[in-house]
This record gives C-alpha cells, sequence and structure tokens, in this order.
C-alpha cells in the first residue's frame, strides 16, 4: 500500500504557510485562507471544509499580527451590539447588509442558582434570548454571510434541532431558500419553528449521525450551502463569540472556569479559540482556563472518553436522552474538545436526564431564565464538576445557557414523579369557578402546591 | 467485488469517477484494493501507522463501520462503501 506522508512539523508547516499565503490572503485581508488543522496546507477562501491532501478538517486561519496592529478595545466598545463587532477576528469583509441581530446576549450574575450549586461568583451567559432563542444564530450568521458572499441560491443544514430554526430564519432575512434535515422524532417545536420561516423541513427517519451523513453527500451532488458542512470553517468560527463576548463583558479578562454543552464539540473548542485569540492580540491578559463540557448520560462519548482517560472517542450508535439538542452520537470535534479539556484540568461530565430537568426547574424558579435541555445538562455539569473538585468554591465561573426552554417545553416535567398532586406533575390544577368562595377553597386545599424546591436525581 | 462511491474532493484521484467497483470480502481488503488501484487515494485515506486515517468516516450502505467490525467487516458484492470525511473545524489553532 502506497502512502504519501506529510511532514506535520511546525517548520514545515510555516513552510508551506509561508509559500501559499500570498493566493490565499489576496482573496481576503485579514484572513489567510483556511488551513488543513492535520497536514497545515493553506487553501484560498471557498466552500470547503476538506483537504485535498490529506482529507483532514479545513479552518479559517487569520493575519493575527495585522489584527494586532489594528484591533483595540474601545474601537470595538464604540461599536453596535451584536457579533460584527468582533469584525477582526472573524471570516468576514465586513458585516452583511443583510441578517439578523445576533449576540451581545447578557451575562447575568447567577449568586441564588451558584448558592444552590456551591459556586460563590456564578455568571449565566444567558443565549436564550438571540432572534431564534439559541446560540445558534450566531453561528448560522457568519455562514449565511459566506453563503450570499460566495453565491449560494440555498442555505441548508443538518440539524439537531436549534440549528434548523436558526438557519430557516437566517435564510428568510438574507433572502435565500432553506433545507433543514432533522430527525423525525425532534421535538414538534422545534420543526414548527422551521416552518415558520418558509423552510423546506426534510425529515429523516434516523439518528442525527444518519442525517448528517447524508446531508455530506447531499452537499456535495446539489452545491447547496450546507452551514455546517461545506461552510463549517465559517460556521465554526461564529461559536467564537460567545468566548469573544465573555471576555469583554468580564471587563475585558478571562474567568477560572468556563462550562460548555457539549454536542459536536465545536462550540467548546471555538471559545477556547476565541480566549487564546484575544490574548495574542492583546485585549486580555493570559489566565488558564478549566474547560468544562457536559453531556448528556444517554450520548455522552466525549464524557465516556474523558472518563476512561482514552483519547478514542467511541461514537453512539443510538442516542436516548431529552436532550436532543447534544444527541450527535459521533461528535466531529469530539477530540479536540477532549484535547482542550484535559490540557485545561477541566473535565467533560455526563449528566442523567433527571437531573438536567431538575435543573431547568431549578433555574427558572431561582434566576427567571427558561433553558432547554442543553442548560440543564450545563448545570448539571457545573454541579458534577464542583462535586469532583474541578470547580472550586471561590472559582469564577461561567456557565453557557445555549437555547430557550420554550423549545423543550416537556422537559421540565421529566422525572416527576409524586402521583398525588398534578400542580407537582405539571403544575396545572383543576380550573374553578370565576367566584371569591371557590377561590378561597382552592387555596386552602393546597392542591397548587408545586414540587419541593430539591433537584431530583 | 463491490462499489465503493468517491466523494468529490477525491474524484481527482479516480479520474473523475463518483463509483468505482473494486475487489475484496471485506471492508479492509476494500479499502486496500481501492488504494492499490487508485494509488493518489492513500494520502488521504490511509494513516502513516497503515489504519485508516482518522478523518474518514466509512459507511457499509448506510452503517457506519466502526458500528460493525471496522476494517473486518464483511462485504457482499450488492453492498456499497460510502467514504466520506469526519467533520471537523473547531481545533485550535
Amino acid at each position: 500500500m502506497t502512502t504519501q506522508t506529510i511532514d506535520p512539523t511546525p517548520a514545515a508547516t510555516e513552510s508551506l504557510l509561508t509559500a501559499e499565503t500570498d493566493a490565499a490572503r489576496a482573496a481576503d485581508g485579514r484572513v489567510r485562507g483556511l488551513r488543513c488543522r492535520n497536514c497545515g496546507r493553506l487553501e484560498a477562501l471557498g466552500p470547503s471544509y476538506v483537504c485535498a491532501a490529506c482529507f483532514g478538517p479545513l479552518e479559517v486561519t487569520y493575519d493575527y499580527a495585522r489584527i494586532r496592529a489594528e484591533i483595540q478595545r474601545a474601537t470595538i466598545e464604540a461599536r453596535p451590539p451584536g457579533i460584527w463587532r468582533y469584525l477582526e477576528l472573524l471570516p468576514v469583509d465586513a458585516p452583511p447588509e443583510r441578517g439578523l441581530n445576533v449576540g451581545s446576549s447578557p451575562l447575568l450574575k447567577g449568586s441564588r442558582i451558584g448558592r444552590e450549586l456551591g459556586v460563590e461568583r456564578l455568571w449565566l451567559k444567558d443565549d436564550t434570548r438571540n432572534p431564534t432563542l439559541s446560540f445558534k444564530d450566531r453561528v448560522v450568521a457568519v455562514a449565511a454571510a459566506r453563503a450570499v458572499t460566495f453565491g449560494f441560491d440555498t442555505l441548508a443544514c443538518a440539524s439537531t434541532g436549534n440549528l434548523a430554526g436558526a438557519t430557516a430564519a437566517a435564510a428568510a432575512a438574507v433572502g435565500l431558500r432553506a433545507f433543514v434535515f432533522v430527525p423525525a422524532d425532534l421535538e414538534p417545536a422545534k420543526i414548527s419553528h422551521a416552518l415558520a420561516y418558509g423552510a423546506t423541513v426534510v425529515r429523516i427517519d434516523g439518528t442525527y449521525d444518519e442525517l448528517n451523513r447524508l446531508c455530506l453527500e447531499v452537499a456535495d451532488e446539489e452545491g447547496w450551502a450546507f452551514v455546517n458542512v461545506n461552510l463549517r470553517p465559517f460556521y465554526a468560527e461564529g461559536s467564537k463569540t460567545l468566548g469573544l463576548e465573555i471576555a469583554e463583558q468580564l471587563g475585558w479578562r478571562l474567568p477560572d472556569v468556563v462550562v460548555v454543552p457539549v454536542a459536536s464539540g465545536a462550540l467548546l473548542t471555538k471559545i477556547g479559540k476565541a480566549f487564546e485569540e484575544l490574548v495574542d492580540v492583546g485585549l486580555v491578559e493570559p489566565r488558564p482556563v478549566r474547560f468544562v463540557g457536559g453531556q448528556a448520560e444517554g450520548c455522552s462519548p466525549v464524557a465516556t472518553a474523558f472518563g476512561n482517560g482514552s483519547s478514542e472517542i467511541l461514537p453512539v450508535r443510538n442516542p436516548d436522552t431529552i436532550v436532543k439538542s447534544l444527541a450527535i452520537g459521533s461528535p466531529a470535534d469530539g477530540r479536540y474538545a477532549l484535547e482542550l479539556v484535559r490540557r485545561t484540568g477541566g473535565s467533560v461530565e455526563s449528566v442523567p436526564d433527571r437531573t438536567t430537568a431538575g435543573w431547568i426547574r431549578r433555574l427558572a424558579a431561582t434566576e427567571g431564565i427558561y433553558a432547554e435541555t442543553a442548560g440543564g445538562v450545563t448545570l448539571g455539569a457545573v454541579e458534577a464538576a464542583r462535586r469532583s473538585g474541578v470547580i472550586q468554591p471561590d472559582d469564577e465561573v461561567v456557565a453557557l445557557l445555549t437555547g430557550n426552554g420554550l423549545k423543550t417545553p416537556d422537559a421540565r416535567l421529566f422525572g416527576l414523579t409524586d402521583p398525588g398532586s398534578s400542580a407537582a406533575q405539571n403544575g396545572l390544577t383543576p380550573p374553578i369557578r370565576p367566584s371569591l368562595d371557590a377561590f378561597e377553597e382552592w387555596l386552602d386545599s393546597g392542591v397548587w402546591a408545586r414540587e419541593p424546591a430539591g433537584v431530583a436525581s | 467485488m463491490s462499489g465503493v462511491r468517491i466523494p468529490p474532493v477525491l474524484r481527482t484521484a479516480t479520474g473523475g469517477q463518483k463509483q468505482v467497483t473494486v475487489p475484496g470480502e471485506t471492508v479492509g481488503e476494500v479499502i486496500d484494493a481501492l488504494v492499490a488501484t487508485y494509488p493518489a487515494l492513500g494520502a488521504q485515506l490511509v494513516a502513516p501507522t497503515g489504519g485508516l486515517n482518522p478523518f474518514v468516516n466509512v459507511f457499509l450502505n448506510d452503517t457506519d463501520i466502526r458500528h460493525l467490525e471496522e476494517r473486518a467487516t464483511a462485504v457482499q458484492p450488492s453492498d456499497t462503501l460510502i467514504i466520506l470525511p469526519a467533520m471537523a473545524g473547531g481545533s485550535l489553532r
């Protein structure tokens, strides 16, 4: 068998970059091009995600010396809210003329839920309030901007749910048609959400991983702009904006710990990239940050590898969890997430669905934030990492709430077992007559008493 | 003999063919035969250690071979092997 071995040493890589940089840079100022993570080969910007030389993944690389010379805190602070305030660190030439208002979500003190978790300084990055109610608006905004400049007429995605709505809305906003591929058993609210924006929803009788494989083939054959396939290098860069915002909102500094839900693993690693870039371009002081990931117990390939001390991530064939948004059995960036977590002294936690539902309820009841299932997983991961000592009581911790609970309305009830009170089961009591007597009788009966404060786990 | 579906990024190595037929009774044998027939595929499909490149996913019909017996998975003449990139893009710099 004949193989061509590519020298992956830094010197060889830099040589390749130097040789090919001029052509790529000509394509787009600050952006050097697409660089292969595996062999370091540089390609010109384009709707491409696989290295033609070694099949490795491509990602956007920048001219950091130029950015360092140009970027300033004051310049960023003077710009309007939204992801484009970090333009220099995003793979677009200029903010797009059309698109949704995405990003600049609040970083809130989570002192009440923090007390329950045993974390004194807990911040909640509330990304439940983006235009389509999840952080996916960030990644899609970057991919959609690129789809327009590349001249595509169709925006598409392989989705576990949130991405479908984000892609559909972004396509509507920029004037592209949309095809979104989802597992047929996806929560109805998410399917309805995508349909509302006029997208064609392609329901696949299979798992996310199976429809993702299909989308790889469709992207190649149909020539559509799949945000998380052939536009993935650009799409993934959008995740950095969460990390950039966290640093700016903390007063241009980094926290001790960031806790992130893990599906493909790209969000966690891109926040790591954002922090490194901020240090490199001189916007924040370097500081060790531990990365903690959270996965649902019923689909936790990265957490399993972490727990086993393995570097190999064994795919989960049939995910079994209420956390549909994280149900990726074969996570594309899992190995990189694992590498980052280990290098920083963090962990990847596996969270049971009952625990997830319990933290959704507690978060809503203590902070007024209604998160979808991934948010419950994030808080469950905080709890587990606090218990194991990865998070210390005085650490400054940022927990990411990446989606809105209105998308997974049934999840908050999962695991409630008290059969004696309908209020404890679903929060609803039987209707009463519109009279004061009836109300006082109802009040005295106590049927409205809700479940106790404890988290079911 | 079984069919192997070739993704566009690899078609230069197969003379533009979308699907080729190569001999082999296991996934490993089919891949070895594929690389023997189209040597330029070696750099993309085969790791320096001789195993499958970690950035390559191989499916037997619709099933990831990691859910089967990987390279030892038996292949029937009516089967189709699909080669696809294992997407990733979230690595550190």
